[in-house]
């Protein structure tokens, strides 16, 4: 099965980034159809018929998500979660940067739904180009009366604000977002209250993320059941992969849920490069546990994946050959979380402290086993211990490469050196 | 007397109308004071706590939190390099080491002449289909080699830092007419 493309089809064509093409290929019809022929709560049924779950990393249903809002508590606020940061994430980008106003019309279908007078795009600092792309977009989507007062001549109105952050991954959690919204710095809230109920300024929020927000065009022109006729069962419609690692062909790929790991890694990716063969995989962003080659028959759909110990999380597929070194990896992961640690709690802002310092020890070839052992008192300190989910992720995966290559782990103990990468340079020196 | 200038005064206060709450511009107000100076000096954070309505140490507690904004001067154009998984996997750190030689100074640093400030990051820059990767003055630059990264320097050396751009006046260094640009 080759790749289904929903949200990504009309990638590469010129001049898409233009309101004149997106209006010619259909753009901009869902939103019509949308604000002319059904009521707000109707779009927030369709949304649940069609099944979709957010696209950011938790899968949390969409619809469902809009209807915890209180009744009768104005005004209410969309935040999209463009902050997009994941390592080895990148398909927020690509919708941006391919389909601008396929998201500008998925937020206005979404602010309807939800009936905000404003919504918030917020996009990582380090997506510079794309926020001004983003920003001309909606200028364009302002002057042709689909953004601002009674749009398309109906009693909905709504503004588009962009958002540009300045460079912390915390602000993708949806409450440090909202924090840094208000100008703070972005620190996660407690929960509850949720977003839902009290979120930016202290009124209802509905945070979705970019591709969440892309499918909506295409799920009211062609319904929610339809919607759920694509992908698996509780695993509705396509997603954007994001495959990068040790392939031949890395890229962006948008799949039917519930296609096999392996069609997407052979067909799509090509297989790993160089005649090499695979030996781990982390299917969901950086945040997830790894996977082995014998979990590629495992269908990409979010249940079965989190059986198998890991999870989708935001669609990112990192692939690694067989002279990777685990250990290696799991040091840049965990420096990156000890980076992004926002200081808030103890567990989350010491322990990723100890465990960078560890795993460059454990890299240098300079720990001792019995230190070693201490990984797992740290990251048991940490999982379930911190105030927001970036502590626990900050163990996920080198907890569980720990496990998968404890041998790996174990032989990097007082060996002075990166054995991996020793037994690298001799293969390749002979 | 002010250090901002007047159109950069006009973009807070542009900024600052178009949020519900004027603490929203907080962080697009620094931008256009990164923008003009090319850092965030106490300064600049102290006239964005003025117009809008702040005090300075809320201002630079907001600063201090996110990793773009810059606390210090800089060379005109700003290289980040990603290290993380996706760029490691695919040779990021060649790439560092090419840019620590090429470059002369280690990451972090500045080149003699002012032109470059340079950096790895554990950050992803969300480019990990294009490893690997890099920024120069905000700009992606992807599938790097040592032979590419080369030709991109050489591309930005002589032009000056554009505006909107990582682009910062250099401590000795830079003429008056590139600080102006």
């Amino acid at each position: 099965m080759a790749e289904y493309k929903l949200l990504t089809k009309d990638f590469g064509m010129d001049g898409i980034q233009t309101l004149a093409v997106y209006e010619r290929i259909g753009g901009y019809e869902g939103l019509r159809k949308a604000l002319r022929s059904m009521t707000p709560d109707e779009l927030v049924a369709e949304v649940k018929t069609s099944g979709i779950r957010g696209r950011g990393g938790a899968g949390f249903p969409t619809g469902m998500k809009w209807s915890f809002l209180p009744k009768d508590v104005h005004p209410r606020y969309l935040c999209v979660n463009a902050d997009e940061s994941e390592p080895g994430c990148f398909k927020d980008r690509a919708l941006i940067d391919e389909n601008p106003h396929q998201l500008i019309e998925g937020t206005l279908i979404a602010a309807y739904a939800i009936q905000a007078p404003i919504a918030f795009i917020y996009i990582r600092g380090e997506y510079h180009d794309q926020r001004l792309l983003l920003e001309r977009c909606v200028e364009e989507a302002r002057a042709a009366g689909y953004v601002g007062r009674d749009i398309l001549g109906s009693d909905f109105s709504c503004d588009i604000i962009v958002h540009g952050g300045a460079g912390a991954y915390i602000c993708g959690e949806e409450t440090a977002l909202i924090d840094s919204l208000e100008g703070f710095r972005g620190q996660p809230r407690l929960k509850p209250p949720f977003p839902a109920v009290k979120g930016l300024y202290g009124k209802p929020t509905v945070v979705n993320n970019v591709e969440t927000l892309s499918n909506l065009p295409h799920i009211v022109l062609r319904g929610g059941a339809w919607f759920a006729s694509v992908g698996a069962e509780k695993s509705t419609g396509t997603r954007l992969f994001c495959c990068s690692g040790h392939i031949n062909r890395p890229g962006t790929y948008e799949m039917q849920l519930g296609t096999p790991i392996r069609e997407l890694l052979e067909d799509e990716c090509r297989g790993i490069w160089r005649g090499r063969s695979l030996k781990a995989f982390q299917p969901g962003g950086g945040s997830m546990q790894v996977l082995l080659p014998e979990h590629l028959d495992l269908p990409l759909e979010m249940d079965a994946v989190q059986r198998a110990g890991s999870a989708l999380g935001a669609g990112a597929m990192v692939f690694m050959d067989e002279t990777t070194c685990m250990v290696d990896v799991s040091m840049r992961l965990v420096d990156f979380y000890q980076h992004e640690s926002c200081g808030k709690c103890a567990p989350c802002r010491e322990g990723t402290y100890f465990e960078s310092e560890l795993m460059h020890r454990l890299e240098a070839g300079a720990l001792t086993p019995a230190e070693l052992s201490t990984l797992t008192d740290i990251c048991d300190n940490m999982n379930g211990k911190c105030f927001c989910p970036l502590g626990d992720t900050a163990t996920w995966f080198v907890m569980s490469a720990y496990q998968a290559f404890r041998g790996e782990f174990e032989e990097h103990c007082g060996a002075g050196g990166c054995p991996v990468k020793l037994r690298n340079s001799q293969l390749v020196s002979v | 007397m002010n250090v901002l200038t007047p159109k950069t005064r006009a973009e807070i206060e542009r900024q600052r109308n178009r949020y519900p709450h004027a603490r929203s511009a907080v962080l697009p107000s620094l931008w256009a004071v990164q923008h003009q100076l090319g850092y965030l000096s106490p300064e600049g954070m102290k006239e964005v706590a003025e117009l809008l309505r702040l005090t300075p140490s809320e201002v630079e507690a907001v600063a201090s939190f996110y990793s773009m904004y810059f606390d210090r001067p800089g060379g005109r154009h700003h290289v980040l390099v990603c290290t993380n998984v996706s760029c490691a996997l695919r040779g990021a750190e060649e790439i560092v080491s090419h840019l620590e030689s090429r470059l002369g100074c280690p990451s972090g640093g500045t080149t003699a002449d002012g032109a470059f400030t340079w950096e790895q990051t554990v950050e992803c820059l969300g480019a990990c289909g294009g490893a690997p990767a890099m920024q120069v003055d905000h700009h992606f630059q992807e599938n790097l080699t040592p032979e590419r990264v080369d030709a991109i320097l050489d591309g930005v050396r002589g032009a000056p830092a554009a505006e909107g751009h990582a682009g910062r006046p250099h401590r000795a260094g830079g003429s008056a007419a590139q600080r102006a640009s």
